[in-house]
């Protein structure tokens, strides 16, 4: 680890300025994941900006929108009341996430912006162009069973990275249709949540569209009538603290039997959270029942394609799809 | 927090606490790190990022300007290792059998080769000049990869000029019996190298007292080895080393050795002449403390209709480093367990581009019974025979390898206790024909066994003035107990209450003792302290006797009953008579003996061996292929228990040991670079709480008389024996599915039909 200078900014302002400004300057939430960078040499801020006191850590409902806090704990989020009551969804994918340690540091902006874990990205012994660009990819020809099977298509963003986002709740957030609030030099913008995280394309470095110094302040969710039947399923091989080898985060809005609205959403398998389009326009209107749903796997597959030590996925995937829209249903 | 364990042979005795339990939990215990020093300087190794060739330069010059670094210490600037002798100019490969010679002379042989290493006042400032040191290799053609490689796997060198190895090709019986049998199978098993990873990384304080004086504080399994080893590689007087290693995170078999690191830090120490620590971090631990190596295994069964083995070929080929070999018992098992007429094993090594391995929990016997045991099952499978029907069908009542009768074996009671325990009788037959709630329901068996090992000890023990008993030997605890069993031992022969005692080891001032290995400790030193604690009491009973009080003038101690360190005669219940007045009474401020304990002719009159079985229950995904352990049930006979409560725990680590080497343990390298890329524990998984379900040890209990003069074999080793296989057969009994290659993971299992 470099030395590095600590900084606790006096407020908000304060703290974008100087990360804006300076081009080695980062925020640190809970530090879980940014401390781990820079123990490996892969993060060498030179400076710290400590957000931690910064009144970001709130969780409010108004007029039908929930606004959680960036610098809410995953744990308190968890937790809480509104949550628990309106997005069952999240709280399932919050607690599949680490440990109860973790979620104990863990901020819901960090989570947000934690990085792949690629093992190769985590080693500065290789080559890896999410660590520096245009250096190559290691994982290509390498060990890659844990990597990515969808956003592939275009060669440029095979050839790139193929590393997937390993956040659990991201893929929650994916599937609500969050809206994350940031607030940068220019002022606050908000950034609807699949157009948050990026394909790796020419740039693989960059995970999200932030821009340099911009703060996330939090993230809203509304859509409670998808909240009834939701469901987060995780697949790992350690039944704890294990990042997903697949997930599936579904929401259903089910009137009678007949499906009045999906979101579905796939984590582990792509260089960002992965919404099925395709799959949840082809449930609405449907009744709930396998078959549709095994439809909805084919057609959520057809975009797919594996390496050399993946292909497990392209069989396990279609399960997880079918299992969550499953139990999201209520027909396990 | 529950208690997710119980067994129910004869009224489990978990009254005995481990001695030294409160200082753990409270955080008083020290471990090797902990030690405080004035002046400690902090030490960070730099290591290779290459497999194979050499360094052409070193830059340090920004490190050694960096705030706070006093050495950066590498083969260039290396003031010598008297042991190691002078480096070749050019510098030469070491010859097969040099162990691995850090700071020598530039040559690498594994990636993750210590080659650097810098000093600095604080860590902080070491890691960060450690990351301004610049390496520059030749880089040479290394291969790491073992099936690329293992037709080149060949007989050890040392095997091929000791005719009575035991590694040497093995063939009893009649090889036509194979081809005669009624029903074969041939499978090959791949267990992949896992890692050490106790909870506390290897560390070392290293402290110069004088010139030619050397203190030690090190995590390691024997202190006694270790001061040996130390007083060889720095040719210093033995007695002028002193290793101290009282408490221990958890080690087992990565702590045997001393290696390079240690001996890194003691050179440290000598050249900033100030102690220097050193701490292992979590990556180095893939390269710094040897593993479990990669195996292949194929092994052959035939067997008649009836369920009898007929014929064994067992062919085992283990992984070592380009520059020492690493012989494992994989195959010996095989020779030994079932009476199988026709028995066949060979046993090779293939020399790679890695650092070498060593042992590890249940070494080669981990690893030959996996495949043994899973072996067994398909043939089970194959017969349509229930699997612990084909054990009984070929139990072996006496040593078929040895033709030696055993010293005590209850392996049937094992199996039937285990099994009734279990429910096994529940077992349909037919794979996949189990189910509950979704899942598909899988129950397994294996057996385990390990061999008995005895080691020459000595013990101390010593009554004080104020009547409480001090015992000493130079022994380890790696994390059984070792303080507890041997405070339980003098505390029924001395009559003294376990507060009353303490028991010191981890100390090589100490009497001589094995390091803590090879399920060894309770058997050798136990049995040292027993018979130095039954010396001490005659030699009080002795002085009693000349006493003036009539009670104890006639010596027999078969007479003479001691509680709470009062002696009573048997002719007067009433009237006892105290050590502590005893000692008075003699004028003597302690009375102590040492008493050395060793094995005699009984290894050549019986064959001695643990044995055991282990249940499991597995509940397998349909949908995601998730396994996971519902329950486990183990049964050892591993002779009399000298303490129950920590012998659960010892066997509950092996089974956690087992199913993490069953389903999650795998070290994954990348080839292309010879490098390991799990390298953290996100990584390289090894089980939590939320993967172990309830684990029911049961032991037989009862004293193999033959062995030694507490009746207990080892019971470390055989608690991980066998689980790997039990776990295995139940995911096929599950499934239907046969994984021959370790871990059973998600990405192995998924399939369409599943
Ligand atoms: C062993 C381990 C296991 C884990 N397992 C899982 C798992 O199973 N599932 C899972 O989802 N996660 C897992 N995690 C990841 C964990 O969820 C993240 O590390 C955590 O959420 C990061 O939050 P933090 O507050 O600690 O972020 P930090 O480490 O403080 O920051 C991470 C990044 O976000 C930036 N940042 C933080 N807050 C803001 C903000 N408000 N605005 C702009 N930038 C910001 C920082 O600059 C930094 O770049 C695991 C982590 C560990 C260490
Ligand atoms: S997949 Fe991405 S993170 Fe992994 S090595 Fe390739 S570029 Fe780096």
């Amino acid at each position: 680890m470099r030395p590095y200078q600590y900084y606790r900014p006096r407020n908000l302002k304060e703290a974008i300025d100087i990360v804006s400004s300076e081009e080695s300057a980062r925020f640190i939430a809970g530090g879980t994941n940014l401390v781990d960078l820079m123990k490996r040499g892969i993060a060498i801020p030179e400076k710290l900006v400590d957000i931690n006191h910064l009144p970001l850590k709130k969780i409010e409902q108004k007029a039908g929108i929930l606004r959680i806090g960036a610098l809410a704990l995953n744990s308190e989020v968890a937790e809480n009341k509104i949550v628990k009551a309106k997005y069952p969804l999240l709280v399932q994918a919050l607690n599949a996430g680490a440990s109860g340690q973790i979620r104990n540091m863990a901020t819901v902006g960090g989570n947000l912006l934690q990085r792949t874990r690629c093992t190769y990205f985590y080693d500065t012994a290789f080559a890896c162009n999410k660590r520096k660009n245009d250096t190559g990819c290691s994982a290509l020809g390498g060990i890659n069973n844990m990597h990515a099977i969808f956003g592939l298509n275009e060669k440029q963003n095979e050839d790139s990275c193929i590393a997937v986002n390993p956040s659990d709740l991201n893929v929650a957030l994916a599937a609500l249709d969050a809206v994350i609030l940031v607030m940068g030099m220019k002022g606050e913008r908000r950034i609807a949540f699949k157009d948050f995280h990026r394909l790796p394309g020419e740039r693989p470095d960059l995970d999200t569209n932030l821009e340099r110094g911009e703060l996330i302040l939090g993230v809203e969710l509304s859509m409670e009538n998808l909240s009834k039947h939701s469901h987060y399923l995780k697949v790992r091989d350690r039944a704890a603290y294990a990042f997903a080898i697949v997930s599936a985060a579904v929401a259903l809005d089910i009137d009678q039997g007949t499906i009045k609205a999906a979101r579905l959403a796939l984590g582990g398998v792509a260089h960002k959270p992965w919404r099925l389009y395709e799959g949840e326009k082809m449930l609405v209107g449907q009744p709930v029942s396998d078959s549709v749903f095994k439809q909805v796997a084919e057609i959520s597959m057809l975009d797919a394609r594996s390496f050399e030590h993946n292909a497990f996925k392209m069989k396990l995937v279609p399960n997880v799809i079918v299992e969550a829209l499953k139990i999201a249903a209520g027909r396990p | 927090m529950t208690d997710k364990s119980q067994s129910t042979n004869p009224e489990p005795d978990l009254s005995f606490d481990r001695v030294d339990g409160h200082v753990k939990v409270t955080g008083a215990a020290t471990y090797s790190a902990e030690y405080p020093f004035d002046h400690l300087a902090h030490a960070v190794l730099i290591t290779s990022t290459i497999a194979k060739g050499k360094i052409t330069s070193i830059e340090t010059k920004l490190a050694g300007q960096a705030p706070g670094v006093l050495a950066v210490v590498s083969h260039l600037n290396n003031p010598g290792i008297p042991g190691y002798g002078i480096a070749k100019q050019p510098a030469e490969r070491a010859p097969m059998g040099t162990a691995f010679r850090i700071f020598y002379d530039g040559l690498i042989y594994f990636d993750g080769q210590p080659v650097a290493m810098v000093v600095a006042e604080t860590f902080e400032q070491a890691v960060h000049a450690a990351s301004l040191v610049h390496i520059d290799y030749e880089v040479e053609v290394h291969q790491t990869n073992f099936e690329a490689n293992l037709p080149k796997a060949t007989i050890a060198p040392s095997v091929q000029k000791n005719k009575n190895s035991p590694f040497q090709d093995y063939d009893r019986g009649n090889a036509e019996a194979m081809t005669n049998a009624d029903v074969k199978i041939n499978a090959t098993y791949i267990i992949p190298t896992q890692h050490h990873q106790p909870l506390e990384p290897h560390a070392i304080i290293a402290v110069w007292e004088a010139d030619d004086r050397l203190t030690v504080y090190d995590k390691n399994q024997g202190v006694k080895s270790a001061q040996g080893n130390l007083a060889q590689i720095f040719k210093l007087p033995r007695e002028n080393v002193k290793v101290i290693s009282k408490f221990i995170g958890g080690a087992f078999g990565s702590g045997i050795r001393v290696w390079p690191h240690t001996i890194a830090t003691v050179l440290a120490a000598k050249i900033v002449k100030r102690p220097v620590k050193l701490v292992l971090g979590r990556e180095l631990m893939f390269t710094s403390v040897g593993y479990r190596p990669y195996t292949v295994q194929k092994i052959e069964i035939g067997a008649t209709k009836e369920g009898k083995l007929s014929a064994i070929t067992h062919e085992g080929t283990g992984q070592t480093s380009a520059y020492e070999e690493h012989l494992e018992r994989t195959i010996l098992a095989t020779r030994a367990m079932y009476a199988c007429p026709n028995v066949s094993t060979r046993y090779r090594l293939l020399n790679l581009d890695v650092n070498t391995p060593t042992w590890m929990r249940g070494p080669g016997d981990a690893t030959g019974m996996f495949a043994l045991e899973s072996a067994l099952d398909e043939v089970a499978f194959a017969l349509q025979l229930d699997p612990l029907e084909l054990r009984l069908r070929n139990h072996a009542d006496s040593d078929p390898e040895r033709n030696l009768q055993w010293s005590a074996k209850s392996l049937k009671e094992c199996y039937e206790m285990g099994a009734q325990k279990f429910g096994w009788k529940n077992r349909s037959l037919q794979p996949r024909s189990m189910k509950l709630g979704g899942m598909l329901v899988g129950y397994g068996m294996a057996s385990s066994l390990y061999g008995f090992h005895r080691h020459p000890s000595k013990a101390k023990a010593i009554i004080l003035a104020n009547g409480s008993v001090v015992v000493q030997s130079a022994t380890m605890d790696i994390g059984p107990g070792t303080g507890t069993a041997m405070t339980r031992i003098a505390a029924k022969i001395l009559g003294v209450q376990a507060k009353k005692i303490r028991f010191d080891l981890g100390d090589s001032s100490l009497p001589d003792a094995p390091g803590q290995n090879g399920s060894s400790t309770i058997p050798s030193v136990g049995s040292a302290v027993h018979v130095a604690c039954e010396s001490l009491k005659n030699k009080i009973i002795a002085l009693a006797a000349s006493m003036p009080d009539g009670d104890f003038s006639k010596p027999d101690p078969s007479e003479i009953s001691i509680k709470n360190g009062v002696l009573y005669a048997s002719s007067n219940a009433e009237k006892g008579l105290s050590y502590v007045d005893i000692l008075k009474f003699h004028n003597l401020p302690q009375l102590e003996v040492t008493e050395e304990s060793k094995s005699g002719p009984e290894r050549d009159q019986f064959s001695m061996y643990s044995f055991g079985c282990h249940f499991v229950e597995v509940h397998v995904s349909p949908v995601t292929s998730e396994v996971r352990v519902k329950r486990v049930v183990t049964c050892a006979d591993v002779g009399k228990i000298i303490n129950y409560k920590t012998a659960r725990s010892q066997s509950i680590g092996g089974i956690v040991g087992g199913i993490g080497m069953a389903l999650m343990e795998a070290s994954v390298m990348d080839h292309r670079r010879g490098r390991y890329l799990t390298r953290d524990f996100a990584s390289y998984h090894i089980p939590v709480h939320a993967d172990i379900p309830q684990i029911d040890v049961l032991y037989i209990d009862k004293p193999d008389v033959h062995v030694n003069p507490i009746g207990s074999k080892g019971l470390g080793e055989i608690a991980i024996v066998g689980v790997a296989a039990a776990v295995a057969n139940a995911v096929f009994h599950a499934t239907g599915k046969r994984v021959r290659e370790l871990p059973i993971t998600v990405s192995k299992l998924t399939d369409d039909e599943i």
